[in-house]
C-alpha cells in the first residue's frame, strides 16, 4: 500500500501529467462542448466519433495541401460537419432513427479514412507552441494551461462561446425549448427539427476543430486510429455533466485524469497490469455514470425524434 | 386509398433500386477517383464470395455469426434498447466457452451443446451489466454496451496471457504468445460438405434461430410486449409491462445471441476464425458487422437471413480485392454506403405517408 501512495505521490507530482491530462481534456472538450449543445436540443449524436475522425483526416489533408495550420483548421471543421450533414439531414429531416445513422457513419467514416489514407497519406506536423509569458511560469499547472501548442487556446474561445450561444442568444432559448419539450416549441413556431439540425452541424464543427486540434496540438501525425473510441468518451462526459456545460468539462478533465494518469504509469516505470490501465479511463467512464447518471435531469425529449402530430 | 398493394410495393422496390444502386456507384466512383477500376475490384468481390471453388461455402460460413448476432440485436431493439456492444458479448462469450470447452477435456456426446451454452452465459453475462446499470442507475445502455467492448477485449487478453485461464501451455504455443489450447477433436461442432464447399453445423442452427425469433416477435405474448415496450413505453407501462423484467430480458437475450456467435464460431473452426482456438483479434469485427445487418434487416428476423448472407460476402470478397491494386478496405466503404442507402427507402416513405394522412386530415376538416 505504501508503494501504491508513494506512486500516486509520483504521478501527481510530475509535471508531465498535468500537461498529459490538458491535452487529453481538451481534445475531448472540443467534441464534448458540440455535444452538449445537441443534447441540449434533444439529439443524442453517436456519430461524434466519425465526425472527430474525420475533421483529423481533413485537417491532415488540408494542411498537406496548403501547409499552413490555420487553413487546416477550417477544412478540419469543414470534415465534421460533412458528417455532421449526413447525421442531421437523415435523422432530423428524413426520420431515420439517429442512433442507427450515427453508428453507421461511424463505421463508415472509419472505413473511407483509412481506404483515403493508404491512397493519400498526408504530411502533417506539429502547430507551433505559445507560452503565455508569466501564466506559463506557474508550477506544475502553468505549462498545462499555458504553455501548449496554440490550437489549444482556441478552446479558451469555444467553451465561453457555446455557454453564450445556448443560454445567451434567441437561437439557445428556441434549441433549448426543442430539446425539453418539441411538441410546444412547434406549436409557439420553432422549426424544432431545423434546430436540431443545426445543433448538429454545430457539433460537426466542434468536432472537427476536435480532430483538427489533436493532429496540430497534440499528435502530429494522422493514422486512423487517431481518435480510438474516445468520441464516445465525449459522449459520457455531457451524462456524467448532467447536461450542463460546466459538468461536461469537468467530466472531460476527469475522463482525461485517467489516461493521463494511464501514461504517467508507465512514463515513470511501475509495474501495473496493462490490460487494466487500458481498459481504466472507460471503466472510470462507465462508474461515473452509474455514480451521476440518476441524479440529473436529461433534456426532457432527449433522443426522442419529433414528427409533428405524431408523440 | 387511390395507390393499390401494388403500386405500393412497385414503389418500394424503386426506392431500395435507386439507392443502392446510388451506394454502389458511389463506391466505383470511389475507386475510380483513387486510380483503380472498378471492373476488376466488382469481379474480385464475386470471385471471393462466389463464384471460385468452396467460396460460398465460406461466405456461409461467415454469414452463420453475422446472423447469430443479428438475431440478438433484433430481439434487444424491438424493446427500444440500443444494445451496440455485440463484439465484447461475442468475445466473452467465446472466452467462457473456450476456458469450459478445455475443461470439460476429452470426446462426449454432449461437450458442444455445454461449450454453446457457455458461450450463451458469458455474452449474457457481460449484457448483463449494461442491464443491470441501465436499470438500477440509469445509465444508457447505448453508452455502458459500447463502453465494454474494450473492457472485454482487455479482459480476454489478460485471461489470454495467463496459463491458469486460457493460455495454451508452452509445447501448444508455437511461436505465438497469446492463443490457447485448440478444442479437442469431439469437441467440435461437424462441418457439412456440399458440392466442393464447407461450412459448420452453425448455418444450419442460425437459419433455425431466425425463425424462431421471427416467430416469438410476432406471435407470443412475450415480442408483443417487447415491441409494446419499444414502441410506446408509456402504453406499455399501463398495460402492466414490467420495463426492468422485459428490458433485462430483452438485453440478455441480445448478450447470449451474441456470445453463442462467439462459440459456435470457435466450435465451428475456420481458418478466418482461430482455427477452433482462441487468438488474439478473435471476434474479428463480426458484432459490428452483425449489428449493421440487423440496423439494415429493420428488426425482421427473416429478413436478416439474406442481409447477413450479403454483408458476408463482402468479408470473403475482400481478400481477393487486394490483388487488383485497390485497398481491400474499401470493402468497409462499400458496407457503410450500402448501411445507409437501406436507411433511405423507409424514412422516405414514412414522411410520404405521414404527409398524406395530414393531407387526408385537413380535408375532412
Amino acid at each position: 500500500m505504501g508503494g501504491f501512495l508513494e506512486a500516486l505521490w509520483d504521478i501527481a507530482g510530475s509535471e508531465s501529467t498535468y500537461i498529459n491530462a490538458a491535452l487529453f481534456a481538451a481534445f475531448l472538450a472540443f467534441a464534448a462542448s458540440g455535444e452538449w449543445v445537441a443534447e441540449r436540443s434533444g439529439t443524442l449524436n453517436i456519430s461524434v466519433e466519425g465526425m472527430l475522425l474525420g475533421g483529423a483526416f481533413t485537417s491532415a489533408v488540408g494542411y498537406d495541401i496548403t501547409n499552413s495550420s490555420s487553413l487546416a483548421l477550417l477544412s478540419g471543421a469543414l470534415g465534421g460537419m460533412v458528417v455532421a450533414a449526413i447525421q442531421a439531414e437523415m435523422s432530423h429531416r428524413l426520420a431515420a432513427d439517429q442512433f442507427v445513422v450515427g453508428l453507421t457513419l461511424n463505421i463508415l467514416v472509419f472505413g473511407l479514412v483509412g481506404f483515403l489514407d493508404n491512397e493519400i497519406n498526408p504530411e502533417t506536423s506539429f502547430a507551433s507552441r505559445w507560452e503565455i509569458p508569466l501564466l506559463s511560469d506557474i508550477p506544475l499547472l502553468g505549462s498545462a494551461l499555458f504553455g501548449q501548442r496554440w490550437p489549444f487556446y482556441v478552446l479558451y474561445a469555444l467553451i465561453p462561446f457555446c455557454w453564450w450561444l445556448v443560454f445567451r442568444t434567441k437561437w439557445g432559448l428556441e434549441l433549448r425549448a426543442s430539446g425539453e419539450n418539441p411538441q410546444s416549441a412547434d406549436v409557439s413556431g420553432i422549426d424544432v427539427n431545423k434546430r436540431r439540425r443545426q445543433s448538429v452541424y454545430f457539433a460537426g464543427f466542434t468536432s472537427g476543430l476536435g480532430g483538427w486540434f489533436l493532429i496540430f496540438g497534440q499528435i502530429g501525425l494522422f493514422e486512423d486510429s487517431v481518435v480510438g473510441g474516445r468520441g464516445f468518451i465525449a459522449i459520457a462526459a455531457v451524462i456524467f455533466g448532467g447536461w450542463t456545460l460546466r459538468g461536461t468539462i469537468a467530466g472531460c478533465v476527469v475522463f482525461a485524469a485517467t489516461l493521463s494518469a494511464r501514461l504517467s504509469v508507465q512514463g515513470l516505470g511501475y509495474d501495473v497490469n496493462s490490460e487494466l490501465l487500458q481498459s481504466l479511463p472507460f471503466v472510470v467512464t462507465i462508474l461515473g455514470m452509474a455514480i451521476f447518471a440518476h441524479r440529473v435531469r436529461p433534456p426532457a425529449a432527449l433522443a426522442q425524434p419529433f414528427v409533428r402530430g405524431l408523440r | 386509398m387511390r395507390d393499390g398493394r401494388s403500386q405500393r410495393i412497385a414503389d418500394w422496390l424503386l426506392l431500395y433500386g435507386v439507392s443502392v444502386f446510388g451506394a454502389l456507384v458511389l463506391s466505383a466512383m470511389l475507386v475510380q477517383a483513387t486510380g483503380g477500376e472498378w471492373r476488376p475490384v466488382l469481379s474480385a468481390l464475386l470471385d471471393g464470395s462466389l463464384r471460385n471453388p468452396g467460396r460460398w461455402g465460406e461466405t456461409l460460413g461467415h454469414a452463420a455469426p453475422l446472423l447469430l448476432v443479428a438475431l440478438g440485436t433484433i430481439v434487444s431493439s424491438q424493446a427500444g434498447l440500443i444494445n451496440i456492444g455485440q463484439e465484447g458479448q461475442l468475445l466473452v462469450g467465446a472466452a467462457t466457452a473456450t476456458y469450459f470447452g478445455l475443461l470439460i477435456g476429452g470426446p462426449g456426446p454432449v461437450n458442444v451443446a455445454i461449450i454453446l451454452f457457455f458461450g450463451i452465459v458469458g455474452g449474457a453475462v457481460w449484457a448483463a451489466l449494461a442491464a443491470g446499470l441501465r436499470f438500477s442507475r440509469g445509465v444508457p445502455e447505448v453508452l455502458s454496451t459500447l463502453l465494454l467492448v474494450t473492457v472485454a477485449s482487455q479482459a480476454v487478453a489478460y485471461a489470454l496471457g495467463r496459463q491458469w485461464l486460457l493460455l495454451a501451455p508452452e509445447a501448444d504455443r508455437g511461436n505465438r504468445n497469446q492463443v490457447s489450447q485448440q478444442l479437442a477433436e469431439g469437441n467440435r461442432l461437424a462441418r457439412i460438405e456440399l458440392f466442393g464447399n464447407e461450412f459448420p453445423l452453425t448455418v444450419l442452427f442460425a437459419v433455425a434461430l431466425a425463425a424462431l425469433v421471427a416467430f416469438a416477435m410476432g406471435r407470443t405474448i412475450w415480442g408483443f410486449r417487447l415491441s409494446m415496450m419499444g414502441k410506446n413505453p408509456r402504453a406499455a407501462k399501463r398495460f402492466g409491462v414490467a420495463e426492468r423484467t422485459y428490458g433485462t430480458g430483452a438485453l440478455l437475450v441480445g448478450g447470449g445471441f451474441a456470445g453463442l456467435a462467439g462459440a459456435a464460431m470457435l466450435a465451428g473452426g475456420g481458418f478466418a476464425f482461430g482455427n477452433y482456438q482462441l487468438v488474439p483479434g478473435f471476434s474479428a469485427n463480426i458484432g459490428w458487422t452483425g449489428l449493421l445487418v440487423a440496423l439494415v434487416s429493420r428488426e425482421k428476423a427473416v429478413a436478416a437471413i439474406p442481409v447477413a448472407f450479403v454483408f458476408a460476402s463482402l468479408r470473403t470478397g475482400s481478400s481477393f480485392v487486394g490483388s487488383t491494386g485497390v485497398e481491400g478496405r474499401i470493402t468497409d466503404v462499400i458496407q457503410g454506403l450500402l448501411v445507409l442507402a437501406l436507411l433511405l427507402p423507409p424514412a422516405v416513405m414514412f414522411l410520404r405517408d405521414r404527409r398524406r394522412a395530414r393531407a387526408a386530415a385537413t380535408a375532412r376538416v
